[in-house]
């Protein structure tokens, strides 16, 4: 590991992310048409609904299971298995859609719902139950949206303030692919789409920004120091400074999640699957998409040093 | 020379001492819990036994704050519900139109026959003689200004005249119906018994309700499902008759023992009047509920009876008649009984909801969430676990690959943990599963400011081999990375917290206080071991 990426590294980044940006571009487009076709399994948070966890003998399938609640109730059921059960017993999440009502469904037929599984459903015991009408998960919706979008202008202002307005494209550049393909590989693998996930791209967005900013503070430090050179060249030096803090943190933010993927439990498994592969995804992105683009959008050459030193100073 | 003034050292050394101080007694969670709850009981002089000795089971010097456990992990009751406040328009609109209406028909030979036409929210006024609207128009700006009801807007339209709540009046009903509906809630929360009830208006016009303890779903659900809106109404028919139609100011409303009474819809007096009400026994020795009217609703009910002897009255409990006796004599004390079939644990309830107040408003349920203690505890058992795990790895790794400096970093990641578990408990936040979730990526995270002040001196010192300068340059020059990134990632936080819901705001919470936690823990404090080892080992080489 220490050798693999010694402070020398010399990998020709940017003749690399030519090819890499055709290839994300093709992901972008397949991931946006995969959400406008395919769509998202939203949770009950983004279109209201009733969820209901149980623990069930093992000898229950989970369609006996579907069976018993479909009789009582009106909105279409659907049974998942979850692990994470006593020894002899299963988990199970039942969900019933709301069918567009307003209101969470009816204490009354919550309790119907319970008692027939008590009565009908071999050891089976309610552990937790939740219902959201479509009053509340349209407008969860709507801010879910609302907090991508203004995260992704919030962030690019303080980029462009901190560094020229080129970099400030290139990271939402960045950024937008990684949200792309987060909402991407959830339409592809059908995972369940809900407010927990959300708060993981907006964590994916603040730590892919972090990575390419750290690669960003680079170029900008070398931009200022040699004049002369092509600004690919120094571009592509300062991805490979950089490199070795680039793999050390995403190997520690990576470990950090695993252990929560694999230990967690079931409750958090949406969400540290999306930041494992959102980790993934940033990391590759502030390396063959944020730097190398910047080249694209025509970026100064450092004629005006903005404040480079304005904090490096302060604790000198 | 890496140097740190003393006075620098010195306030690192406060900070990470205070953050142990308010860390400590979430290691002694159930003891300072159960000490703090002792010690609020005896406060409220509802000590239990045994209370004096529990509350002194936790010194008092030491800080008794504790991270709050979310309803995800401790179990739990959660209900957002949505006060319906429209409706208190429409029962101002009834209550004058009662008013106006009975002014108008004093002069029925002047302004003929007076009706109210069906709108949207609003009064409009219709009557026979068209030619003397102006005059009724005046008659009714002459009622409300007596009445001193100055919340109504009047106009003459197209032949009729529309009285409307003015924006203010609407806005102060508003106000006033949201502030009574929390405070109802919150009483009837209470008289149920139930253990730290968390009741917060939410946006406009809902209302949060979060119960630990998974006893008192039903009751909590029962408690909230009615209104409690008792009114007297004048009986105007008994009925078996269901799809009859009635006139506007009528109601038709079904009655406890299956038939129907037609009503006037304007009530004598309401709910809001009662002073007290509590369980007692009808003539024929059944459960009912006695009731007390205060002076104003007393002397409204006592005119109507003198008027209406040998009539029926009806009581109407949500919209439901109870009972509708014949009115004996007149009634001047406002004392009254119900009856109704009820059991005597029915009559008793009632009594509750009635004394804490009627709902201004009926309550919607928007969300309800259950969780049982057991899938709390798993969910707390298995966050445990998992940041316990994600600690080790992270710090095996730092200490495999930069060695003496690694175990700097540990140790700052180790009192990071602590300063986040104190910030929680200092700001009482709340600690949800997303919450748990946002320590463990913090942990991975915070040894990034770390990586890049060692990479960075890695770099400085292959530039230039004197070990206390490439440590000096490499802090200095890690400085900007380590705040731009920072900043950033803490933009996403907060826009998380001020749109997310629920617990998704526990991530954002913890997320941010590790932010900060990890930049002063990573940058200072891995700042004040180095300069210590510095000055203890004297090192010749960087070690990685």
């Amino acid at each position: 590991m220490q050798k693999l990426f010694s402070t020398k590294t010399q990998i020709p980044f940017m003749s690399m992310a030519k090819w890499c940006v055709r290839v994300s571009a093709i992901l972008v487009i397949v991931s946006i048409a995969l959400f406008l076709i395919k769509g998202l399994n939203y949770g009950i948070d983004f279109r209201g609904g009733t969820e209901i966890k149980i623990e069930v003998s093992e000898t229950i399938s989970v369609a006996d299971v579907r069976e018993q609640v479909s009789n009582i109730v009106a909105g279409e059921v659907s049974v998942i298995t979850e692990s994470g059960a006593d020894a002899g017993k299963q988990g199970m999440k039942i969900r019933i859609a709301a069918d567009g009502a307003e209101a969470a469904m009816s204490e009354d037929a919550i309790t119907a719902v319970k008692s027939e599984l008590t009565n009908k459903i071999e050891g089976s015991e309610v552990r937790g139950v939740t219902s959201i009408g479509g009053a509340v998960s349209s407008e969860l919706v709507q801010k879910g949206i609302m907090a991508i979008g203004l995260t992704l202008i919030a962030i690019g202002i303080y980029i462009w303030l901190r560094f020229e307005w080129q970099f400030s494209m290139g990271a939402i550049v960045a950024l937008f692919h990684d949200v792309s393909l987060t909402i991407g590989i959830f339409s592809l693998l059908g995972m369940t789409f809900d407010l927990s996930i959300v708060a993981a791209i907006l964590a994916i967005i603040g730590y892919s920004l972090n990575d390419t900013v750290v690669v960003y503070d680079r170029i900008r430090e070398k931009l200022s120091m040699s004049k002369s050179e092509d600004v690919d060249i120094v571009i592509n030096r300062g991805i490979n400074e950089t490199l070795r803090r680039t793999a050390m943190t995403s190997l520690t933010t990576l470990l950090a999640i695993a252990a929560l993927y694999v230990f967690g439990g079931s409750e958090l498994r949406g969400f540290s699957f999306a930041m494992l592969w959102g980790v993934c995804v940033g990391t590759y992105s502030s390396i063959f998409i944020a730097s190398p683009i910047l080249t694209y959008f025509g970026l100064d050459r450092g004629d005006k040093p903005k404040s480079t030193t304005k904090f490096a100073d302060i604790d000198a | 020379m890496v140097n740190l003034p003393r006075w620098q050292r010195f306030l690192i050394v406060i900070i990470m001492a205070f953050g142990v101080f308010f860390a400590f007694p979430n290691s002694q969670y159930s003891k300072v819990e159960k000490a703090n709850d002792a010690i609020a009981r005896i406060e409220i002089d509802k000590a239990e036994a045994g209370d004096e000795t529990l509350s002194t089971t936790w010194p008092s010097w030491l800080s008794n704050r504790l991270v709050n456990l979310g309803l995800d992990l401790r179990g739990g009751v959660h209900v957002l519900v949505q006060v319906e406040k429209d409706q208190v328009y429409n029962e101002r609109y009834d209550e004058f139109w009662g008013t106006i209406r009975d002014a108008l028909r004093d002069n029925r030979d002047r302004f003929g026959s007076v009706r109210r036409e069906a709108t949207d929210a609003a009064i409009r006024v219709k009557i026979a003689n068209a030619s003397e609207l102006q005059g009724a128009l005046e008659k009714i700006q002459e009622t409300a200004s007596d009445l001193g009801a100055t919340e109504y807007s009047f106009a003459i339209n197209d032949g009729g005249i529309d009285i409307h709540l003015t924006d203010a009046a609407k806005s102060q009903i508003d106000e006033l119906t949201m502030a009574r509906s929390l405070e109802i809630v919150r009483r009837r929360i209470d008289a149920a018994g139930t253990k730290e009830p968390t009741i917060q208006r939410v946006g406009e016009d809902r209302v949060s309700i979060d119960v630990p303890g998974f006893g008192s779903v039903e009751e909590v659900m029962e408690l909230l499902g009615k209104t409690a809106k008792l009114t007297l109404h004048e009986v105007l028919e008994l009925t078996n008759d269901q799809t009859m139609r009635v006139g506007f100011d009528e109601l038709l409303l079904p009655s406890v023992d299956g038939s129907y009474y037609r009503l006037d819809k304007a009530a004598v007096v309401s709910g809001d009047s009662i002073v007290d009400a509590s369980l007692g026994y009808d003539q024929n020795g059944l459960p009912a509920v006695n009731f007390r009217l205060n002076t104003e609703g007393a002397k409204k009910f006592g005119d109507f009876t003198s008027t209406h002897i040998n009539e029926p009255f009806a009581i109407v409990l949500d919209e439901e008649v109870l009972s509708a006796p014949n009115i004996q004599s007149y009634i001047p004390g406002g004392q009254a009984i119900i009856s109704g079939n009820f059991s005597v644990e029915e009559a008793t309830n009632l009594a509750v909801l009635l004394r804490s107040g009627a709902l201004p408003a009926p309550l919607t349920v928007l969300e309800q969430s259950v969780v049982g203690p057991d899938l709390g505890q798993d969910s707390v058992d298995a966050g445990r676990m998992a940041a316990m795990i994600a600690l080790a790895l992270v710090a095996l790794y730092m200490l495999w690959v930069y060695r003496a400096f690694g175990v700097f970093a540990n140790i700052s990641l180790f009192f990071n943990m602590i300063l986040i578990v104190a910030g929680l408990s200092i700001i009482g936040s709340t600690l949800t599963l997303p919450g748990i979730a946002g320590i463990v990526l913090t942990i991975g995270m915070a040894v990034d400011a770390n990586v890049l002040i060692f990479e960075r001196i890695r770099e400085e010192y292959a530039a230039k081999p004197v070990l206390i300068r490439a440590i000096d340059q490499g802090f200095a020059r890690a400085l900007s990375s380590i705040l731009d990134g920072n900043v950033t990632t803490l933009i996403a936080a907060a826009v998380l917290y001020f749109f997310g819901a629920g617990p998704v705001r526990g991530f954002a919470i913890t997320l941010m206080i590790g932010i900060v936690t990890s930049v002063f823990t990573a940058v200072y404090g891995t700042r004040l071991l180095m300069v210590l080892y510095l000055d203890w080992r004297k090192p010749k080489d960087l070690g990685y």
